[in-house]
């Protein structure tokens, strides 16, 4: 991160005891949309902005993984979460063959759901291998070699996209347990949120766990940090760095999907806005950091839609301001740590 | 007992445009210890890296035991049983002492906590600071971890690269130990700067200059050549 006079400040707001000021700090700026709007008003929003930013977390995660952790940057993330939202968008045209879809039970419509995640997991993970078994390989540890060649490769996804499934917008239709809302005392709940950040909270709970708990986690972790020393050791980290970068293009076309049924609709270029907000959460989060890229997806999920609601215009904005902030605050991030 | 168990044949090494290793040619003896002598930039740690598979091998032969292995990648010839400990620390700073040592366990058995029991006798400051992050160790504890992580696997041969290296002396002696108890158990070839170091655990001794092996002893007669050592290796 850059020197100069942000040096000049404690590293860590948290490290001389005042943690709990921070704590209001941000409590405060957390409710602070209630002077301009009712409660009911802002704990729908809060929903909404929850599930929003389970979606990011779910992009930012795979991001967080090939960008934070194996130090790639993969221009062509948000090919894959567009390639995710077209399976998605034709798997449920074939569940909708099933009857799952618009006249399905609970138990019918969360089946398609998960198969269809499941699907989508997949084909990421595969398209995945084969780009990192023929263009990533060749450019580990370079980065501009990385942008301009994975550049290229979502120039290339996204028109296969346009040839398979055509150049128009689709409607997507959510599966109908998962439509409408629950009103609970004037609070009305979409269930598609209630149901993304479900998912997300598993999501991340899985990458966590396998990351901090099992062996493959630490043999990751390691490699990130000295490919040599592992290798040497007895494992084929080139294998193992493909598994992870399949695991990450995966979660993004998981998200994909995700943000599909949220929007109702997919379009060729959707990974694009997805992709700079996954970004903008990796780097709030901090580097490699897992955890901070889900504080900092909440975080950008939860202002989006506060601002989107009090200052239409301004919604957009919100999300470089939020970084700007962080990063003022922390150089590195939330979780972020000084090499 | 002292059949051999490594050779290098006539072997080319190159890092960039250098031909670092000019056909170097060696044999291991297995038990004991074998050190590389030489100057800086003799090919000392080239040749452990090339026997690792992490420097490529451009011509020559090495094999272990029977088996060649020239070409092989490096993870492969750490399962056929070469242990490999590199230069500066060879250890994963931002994981535990813990996790360090799972990460080196290639199997996880009965006899691999066998041998972690050992480890903890030989250095029981590790089992002090098991949950600790590996980077926050000392120096002299990193090289034992550094050590120590790669004793937990059934070795035929254990590379270990100036070992030595930054250690106030005390911390040497006590490394020298160290060695001395381990090279009970394996094999090892040793890279080593450090002339009492290498006397202290060496049983034979190949010294290397630009790239090439210009003399074979054993240990202990190399170390009353005092015209050898100051030729080659400016001491005496």
């Amino acid at each position: 991160m850059s020197k100069g006079v942000l040096t000049l400040k404690p590293k860590g707001i948290t490290a001389d005891g005042k943690g709990w000021l921070v704590g209001i700090a941000i409590g405060f700026v957390w409710l602070s949309p209630l002077f301009w709007m009712d409660a009911t008003t802002f704990i729908v929003l809060t929903a909404a902005g929850l599930a929003m930013g389970m979606i990011f977390f779910m992009v930012a995660s795979g991001l967080t993984l090939i960008f934070g952790l194996m130090d790639v940057l993969n221009m062509a993330h948000g090919a894959f979460f567009a390639w995710g939202a077209y399976v998605g968008f034709s798997l449920l045209g074939m569940f909708e063959w099933l009857g799952w879809v618009e006249t399905g039970t609970f138990l019918q419509c969360m089946t398609t759901v998960l198969v269809i995640l499941a699907v989508a997991f997949l084909v990421g993970a595969l398209i995945g291998a084969i780009l990192e078994r023929i263009i990533i390989r060749q450019v580990y540890g370079d980065h501009l070699r990385q942008i301009l060649i994975t550049m290229g490769a979502s120039f290339v996804m996204v028109e296969l996209i346009k040839i398979f499934w055509g150049l128009n917008d689709e409607v997507v239709a959510v599966p109908l347990a998962f439509r409408g809302s629950f009103d609970i005392m004037d609070v009305v709940v979409n269930r598609f949120r209630i149901l993304a950040i479900v998912l997300g909270i598993i999501v991340f709970g899985v990458i966590q766990m396998v990351l901090k708990r099992t062996k493959l986690g630490i043999i990751v972790r390691a490699g990130v940090e000295n490919r040599e020393i592992v290798e040497t050791t007895g494992y084929n980290i080139n294998r193992i760095f493909t598994g992870v970068f399949c695991a990450g293009v995966g979660l993004a076309a998981m998200a994909g999907v995700m943000m599909a049924m949220f929007k109702q609709e997919v379009h060729p270029a959707m990974g694009d806005d997805s992709f700079f907000f996954a970004l903008m959460v990796v780097i709030i989060g901090g580097m490699g950091s897992v955890g901070g890229s889900f504080l900092g997806s909440l975080m950008l999920g939860l202002a989006f839609n506060y601002v989107a609601f009090l200052l239409p215009k301004a919604a957009l904005g919100v999300n470089i301001l939020v970084m700007a902030a962080t990063l003022l605050i922390r150089p590195t991030g939330l979780f972020g740590h000084e090499e | 007992m002292n059949e051999i168990i490594l050779t290098l044949k006539d072997v080319h090494a190159h890092i960039g445009q250098h031909h670092i290793l000019q056909g170097i040619s060696l044999q291991v003896k297995s038990g004991g210890v074998t050190v590389l002598l030489g100057r800086n930039g003799a090919g000392k740690s080239t040749t452990l890296r090339a026997i690792m598979g992490l420097a490529t091998v451009a011509s020559g032969r090495i094999c272990l035991g029977d088996d060649a292995i020239a070409g092989y990648k490096p993870y492969h010839i750490a399962r056929m049983g070469v242990g490999f400990v590199a230069e500066d620390r060879a250890i994963l700073y931002k994981l535990t002492v813990a996790e360090n040592f799972r990460l080196s366990m290639l199997m996880e058995t009965d006899a691999t906590w066998q041998r972690m029991e050992t480890i903890f006798l030989l250095f029981p400051d590790l089992k002090r600071f098991w949950n600790v992050k590996a980077g926050l160790l000392s120096g002299g504890q990193k090289q034992m971890l550094a050590i120590g992580r790669v004793l937990v696997n059934d070795h035929r041969i254990l590379l270990i690269d100036e070992p030595s290296k930054g250690l106030a002396p005390i911390l040497v002696t006590q490394l020298g130990e160290s060695l001395i108890r381990i090279r009970e158990k394996t094999t090892i070839v040793l890279v080593e700067q450090n002339f009492r170091l290498a006397r202290q655990v060496g049983s034979d001794c190949f010294i290397l200059d630009d790239g090439r092996v210009v003399h074979e002893d054993r240990m202990a007669s190399l170390a009353q050549d005092r015209g050898r050592m100051k030729k080659y290796l400016g001491i005496g």
